[in-house]
């Protein structure tokens, strides 16, 4: 069995109080506890602070592309459904950049853990506006504040009837690791979106301001019924429901495709014994 | 004998299934064979036509003058009547056109009624146009029977009933009403394979143990993928259509690193999209083909025409200087060999491997004996399993002798498999430092290359071994150029040198072939694009300047008529 050694990975260069710390402590509990091995693992990032996330722990790592975490992560799972692939990308990677690769990879139900790291700001390159900005802040690039409109990455993804759609917070670790648990229990596409504090670019979503507003979704809630999931989606202000908003049991991409039906792809060795045939089709 | 036919018609007519159709049978009959289509970017109307040549000798391209026109609408006699041979017959369907034509070299045949009479159905029209056209031909309908019958096996009995009268009936009015017919077939032979550049691409794929092709559809080269996903269940290969081709070539990328042999097709618009893509693979030294179909540009150009106007493309894109190998392939059967020798060298020196062609050679349907599987190589490089298990210590970019680190499986041991966009250290993990940064650009671009370069074969030559003139050309010129070869090698000292393994350019130790060059009275480089790519690659990597060019860049291919017009005022006085 794992234990926190195992996966202690390189010293992070992120800012001192930055909400990535909690993510990555308690992700690498949530695995140990799950009695899941660094190899068995494949974590795919981006670019962005939230890109440096697999060299900060042990795990096969593809650490590709700005926006193009999913369709690698894609090709990976298909190729090998034994593995338990993750995503790992920010507010800006995920749902700015790779935006379109989202609403399909959720569209396919491909079996893709994905994390978003949502400090609703651009951190490597230093403050601009990302997808999840606010109306109305102003940064170096928006002088007259945010003019879009705030993505809602959970509305969306519930209007996409993806399978597993989750609010973390990185500040409730004990929370967060529970729907990190989840998640990868969950069959098929999950999307976990975590606040977290940008404690350098974001004066105005601090940890104080996400604390005073998280709260966790009442027992009674029940996140199958989508019309209500929708409806719990749009909530965002005053007060900001975490957990699991939305899940269904749609059966996942790797499952319909019948040629891995019984192993993996990269487990099943290359038949050539019907090429002799292949080029009679041509006569 | 060399006979020309051509099916001339609006866009959904069913010019193709004529086309192709005709083509087999004439294939199946031991002949050989040569089509190439021209269509419009449109689903119907328009005009479009699909011409085979067809002999009893090899051919490798098309000629100009047609010997029987089959017109399925009135512009296919505008655009093509003085295309005609001296003996050259146009049959129509006047009921189809709503007009008669008296001239004697017109043969006006009651497609649609002799389907509707002997199959019971108008849409079997086109089944009596083929069999009018072997009836013509002096050809009997044994062999389109058969191909009737396995085409419409899954459509029952009764319509392979229809189209086989429908067919006889067309080619029994043939024989009786041609009176003008001159023609006389040559004798049958063995059946040939009949195949196009992109099926070529896709059977070699297949063969190569490709298992993942992620793609998103771009004319010409859907063709590659449309030919796999029809072969993914026998082969257990997955093929993913892809939201764009950003996320076509990062599937490939992910599926190749997770241990499987993977690759992406497209064109020029595409390619632009993938171009990022490219980059990551060289970076991370994550194998991958890419098969780069040719059509005129910029931007959308013309969508469903070729052109070969992307070699600097592919030579010089993407950021940062990343490696990389390029085939061009002239025929389908070159592409088929080199699409398994692309497949073997990404793996063996982690390099992306781009197979350029163009909608020319994709679409165009070429005749072989066999292609010989036992030519084709399948060596797995990766690290699986126990192999992996075995090292002490696994580092996915390692520095070795060669500069090739050895290719793990992630999840196959419990050696961990890292790789970083971002520069990376030999375990794969992001670095800074200059001297780290300085070893990696030494070992992706600098020790692999001595190897990489022997791999790469001389260019091919054909004709006179010490010619007074030569013929220069790449990818899908070869053909045209052969046959000019053939063409003026009777009074001529005439050769050509077809350089099919484009990039790392051909070393000059096996064969020197600017020797050759410079030993000639004249050189013309051929190229289907404005500017002379090629002939700038060559005075790039050598300093040899070509002494004539001719290029042509109006979105269609030199015929053999059009590019010996074109070089006769080259050669007169020499």
């Amino acid at each position: 069995m794992a234990t926190l050694p195992d996966y202690r990975g390189q010293h992070p260069a992120w800012c001192p109080g930055c909400g990535n710390f909690g993510i990555l402590k308690v992700f690498k509990d949530a695995m140990i506890e799950m009695d899941i091995e660094p190899h068995q693992i494949t974590v795919v990032s981006g670019i962005g602070q939230a890109g440096k996330f697999p060299h900060y722990i042990k795990c096969n790592t593809f650490n590709g592309l700005h926006g193009r975490t999913l369709p690698v992560a894609t090709g990976i799972k298909l190729s090998n459904h034994d593995m338990l692939v993750v995503a790992v990308a920010g507010d800006g990677d995920c749902y700015g950049e790779g935006g379109n690769h989202l609403i399909h990879a959720i569209r396919r139900n491909i079996s893709v853990k994905l994390f978003v790291h949502d400090n609703q700001i651009y951190g490597l390159t230093k403050g601009q506006a990302s997808p999840t900005s606010m109306e109305g802040m102003k940064t170096k690039n928006q002088p007259f504040g945010v003019l879009s409109e705030q993505l809602n990455p959970i509305a969306l993804a519930i209007a996409l009837d993806c399978g597993f759609v989750a609010r973390g917070f990185s500040g409730d670790g004990e929370h967060l690791k529970g729907l990190i648990k989840e998640a990868v229990h969950h069959k098929g596409f999950s999307l976990v979106d975590i606040l977290q504090p940008c404690v350098t670019f974001n004066k105005v979503n601090t940890f104080e301001w996400y604390n005073e507003r998280v709260y966790h979704l009442e027992s009674e809630y029940d996140p199958e019924d989508r019309t209500g999931a929708f409806k719990k989606a749009l909530e965002w202000g005053k007060r900001i429901p975490i957990g699991i908003i939305y899940r269904n049991h749609r059966e996942t991409l790797e499952e319909r495709i019948p040629m891995i039906k019984d192993k993996p792809l990269v487990r099943q060795s290359f038949d050539p014994s019907k090429l002799q045939a292949t080029q009679k089709e041509f006569y | 004998m060399d006979y020309s036919i051509k099916i001339g018609g609006e866009a959904g007519q069913g010019i193709q299934t004529i086309g192709g159709t005709l083509a087999k049978a004439f294939s199946r009959s031991g002949y050989h064979v040569f089509t190439h289509q021209d269509y419009e970017s449109r689903i119907r109307g328009g005009h479009n036509f699909f011409q085979i040549r067809f002999s009893e000798n090899p051919l490798t391209a098309s000629r100009d003058r047609v010997d029987i026109l089959v017109a399925l609408d009135k512009e296919s006699i505008v655009c093509h009547e003085n295309e005609l041979t001296e003996t050259g017959l146009i049959i129509y369907d006047s009921s189809i056109l709503k007009q008669k034509h008296e001239k004697k070299h017109f043969l006006d045949i009651p497609f649609v009624n002799l389907a509707i009479e002997h199959g019971g159905s108008k849409i079997m029209g086109n089944t009596a146009a083929v069999g009018a056209v072997l009836g013509m031909l002096g050809l009997n309908t044994r062999i389109l029977e058969a191909i009737i019958t396995d085409a419409f096996k899954k459509k029952g009995d009764e319509v392979i009933q229809g189209n086989i009268r429908t067919a006889v009936a067309g080619h029994d009015f043939a024989l009786k009403h041609c009176q003008e017919c001159a023609f006389s077939a040559a004798p049958e032979s063995e059946p040939k394979m009949l195949i196009a550049g992109n099926e070529a691409i896709g059977f070699g794929a297949i063969a190569s143990g490709c298992r993942f092709y992620s793609a998103y559809p771009m004319t010409p080269s859907t063709g590659i993928m449309n030919y796999i996903a029809d072969k993914e269940k026998d082969y257990r290969i997955i093929v993913e259509q892809a939201e764009d081709e950003i996320a076509a070539i990062n599937m490939a990328l992910g599926a190749s690193f997770a241990g499987v042999r993977a690759m992406t097709g497209t064109s020029g618009g595409g390619f632009a999209l993938m171009v990022e893509g490219l980059s990551l693979a060289g970076v991370t030294e994550t194998p991958i083909v890419i098969a780069l179909a040719q059509r005129p540009g910029p931007a959308t150009g013309l969508p469903t025409r070729t052109e070969q106007g992307d070699l600097n493309f592919a030579l010089y894109t993407a950021h940062g200087e990343v490696p990389r190998v390029i085939f061009a392939p002239g025929t389908p059967e070159q592409a088929f060999y080199l699409t398994n020798k692309a497949f073997g060298i990404t793996e063996k020196y982690q390099i992306p491997v781009i197979i350029l062609t163009d909608q020319y050679l994709a679409d165009s349907q070429w005749t072989f004996e066999k292609f010989d599987l036992n030519r084709i190589h399948y060596s797995d490089q990766r690290l699986r399993g126990n192999a992996l298990e075995k090292f002490s210590e696994y580092k996915r970019h390692a520095f070795t002798d060669n500069g090739v680190s050895p290719l793990g499986v992630p999840g196959d041991s419990k050696h961990l498999v890292v790789t970083d966009s971002d520069e990376h250290d030999e375990e794969g993990h992001i670095i800074e430092d200059a001297e780290t940064r300085k070893k990696m650009v030494e070992k992706r671009l600098f020790k692999k290359l001595p190897l990489l370069q022997q791999e790469i074969e001389s260019p091919v030559v054909y004709g006179n071994n010490h010619p007074d003139i030569v013929l220069v050309g790449w990818g899908s010129t070869y053909g045209v150029m052969k046959e000019a070869v053939d063409t003026l090698s009777g009074n001529k000292n005439i050769a050509m040198l077809h350089f099919t393994e484009i990039y790392p350019f051909p070393l000059r130790e096996k064969f020197d072939y600017l020797n050759m060059l410079n030993n000639a009275k004249l050189s013309v480089c051929i190229e289907n694009n404005a500017t002379g790519q090629f002939a700038r690659l060559m005075r790039t990597e050598t300093g040899y300047e070509f002494k004539a060019k001719i290029n042509r860049y109006d979105g269609r291919p030199f015929t053999l008529d059009s590019l010996l017009g074109e070089l006769d005022g080259y050669i007169t006085g020499l």
